[in-house]
């Protein structure tokens, strides 16, 4: 129920949007919660985008596995 | 996104559950719980219990809203439908038991009962039909109840109410931890419904009760590295609250949506299917909102229903205490096509989850 999908913003009309799931699903969605901007992802729950994500911070996601990793011992 | 990929990478996986064995005890067994139906859907069907140490177990707390929703509430549901009012419900409320009969058996009876994938989706039907009365089931922990405050303060046609079944997950939490057998020793907390409350909020659970707490994605590598994570907690003998799930959960959450939660809702006890009553777990339109609380428009009130069916033993499985094949209906009399209790309803009820994922491998 609280399943979320990233989707790509393609365009922006006031609140709502029209976002790319990926393999050619589009939608409109609401974007009242976020401040959504064009080009950017967000996580789509029920209609609504809930949160914008950070490729940043993914990056730094993958990056911080990779040193968890990589430390010996333990 | 290519780093997509490697949130899924059965490589990466397997030297993560390698990082696993090196940290988790030698001794004693270690007994993590989440609280969210997508968690355990990414755990069954990518079969990483099976990458655990055997003395590593993780449970399904109530993570499933759907499934929490008591009977008494869906009773609401069908006899505003029975007085000829359109209910609209995302699909997976549609089959849950009330005491006498689900909303797909009410339609099945001829009332008007319509599936919609958002809200806003209901909203639009009610400006279509203005001569029909519209009432939306409106189920769903943090993560949903946003959606629910935006549309009840935007603008809501006259012929449109919310039957607001929305709860709240810390407190569900909270109440895990006075289980007194069920002894956690860390949770994994819900990424979706941190990415609006944030971290705060479980700051109680390593502070008061020394609960190791990570918030974790829903890719198998996140969950695998939320695992970890703990497991390192544990090892140091600490509890922090760490954040797994950075790329979506900001410390201090969707503030935005928060805002609008407290502008559109009072938080009050509620009912949970198979827990009981908790206090401030449940939401409720405030005063101002009325004419869009469906209870108050039509006098709806259902006090009690009938929770439990004869021999289900959701209210066990809700909380973690049993697995869904120790329970005598599993996959007997109780299945996905015809499902007795809540938690063989939704996509993301435990026992749904297994009947997909578990029971064919049986």
């Amino acid at each position: 129920m609280c399943l979320a999908i990233p989707a790509k913003i393609l365009d922006l009309e006031g609140t709502k949007a029209h976002v790319d799931f990926g393999q050619g699903v589009l939608r409109e969605v609401n974007v009242s919660l976020v401040e959504a901007k064009v080009g950017m992802y967000v996580l789509v729950h029920a209609g609504y985008a809930i949160q914008v994500l950070e490729e940043k911070e993914a990056l730094e996601t993958l990056s911080l596995w990779n040193d968890v990793l990589a430390s010996a011992g333990e | 996104m290519a780093q997509n990929v490697k949130f899924r990478n059965p490589e990466l996986a397997r030297s993560i559950a390698e990082k696993i064995k090196t940290v988790a005890p030698k001794k004693g067994t270690i007994k993590f719980c989440h609280v969210c139906g997508t968690h355990e859907w990414t755990i069954t069907h990518f079969g990483l219990r099976s990458l655990l140490p055997e003395n590593v177990e993780v449970i399904a707390g109530p993570g499933c809203p759907v499934c929490i929703v008591p009977a008494a509430e869906i009773d609401e549901a069908v006899q505003l439908a029975q007085k000829g009012i359109v209910i609209t419900c995302f699909g997976d409320v549609l089959r849950v038991p009330g005491s006498q009969s689900s909303l797909l058996e009410a339609k099945a009876a001829g009332t008007d009962v319509r599936i919609v994938y958002a809200v806003s989706d209901a909203v639009q039907m009610a400006k279509c039909e203005p001569q029909k009365e519209f009432v939306f089931s409106a189920v769903g922990f943090e993560t949903t109840a946003p959606i629910t405050a935006v549309e009840a303060l935007g603008d809501l046609p006259k012929n449109f109410s919310f039957l607001v079944s929305h709860r709240l997950i810390p407190p569900a939490m909270e109440l895990l931890l006075g289980v007194g057998d069920l002894q956690i020793d860390g949770f994994i907390a819900p990424g979706h419904v941190s990415a609006i409350i944030g971290l705060e909020p479980y700051e109680l659970f390593t502070r008061v009760y020394r609960m190791p707490t990570v918030v974790a994605g829903f890719e198998p590598n996140d969950v695998l590295m939320g695992i970890y994570m703990l497991l390192k907690q544990v090892s140091e003998s600490d509890a922090r609250l760490e954040n797994e799930y950075s790329r979506v959960v900001k410390p201090e959450g969707n503030v935005k949506a928060q805002q609008l939660m407290k502008q559109a809702f009072n938080v009050t006890a509620g009912n949970w299917r198979g827990i009981g009553r908790l206090p401030e777990s449940a939401l409720q339109l405030r005063e101002s909102l009325k004419e869009f609380d469906a209870r108050e428009k039509f006098d709806v009130h259902i006090k009690e229903g009938r929770d439990i069916n004869f021999g289900c033993e959701c209210h066990l499985v809700i909380i973690g205490k049993i697995k869904p094949k120790e329970c005598p209906l599993f996959m007997k009399t109780c299945t996905p096509a015809k499902p007795v209790g809540a938690c063989m309803v939704s996509s993301e009820g435990t026992c749904r989850v297994w009947a997909k994922n578990v029971a064919a491998q049986a």
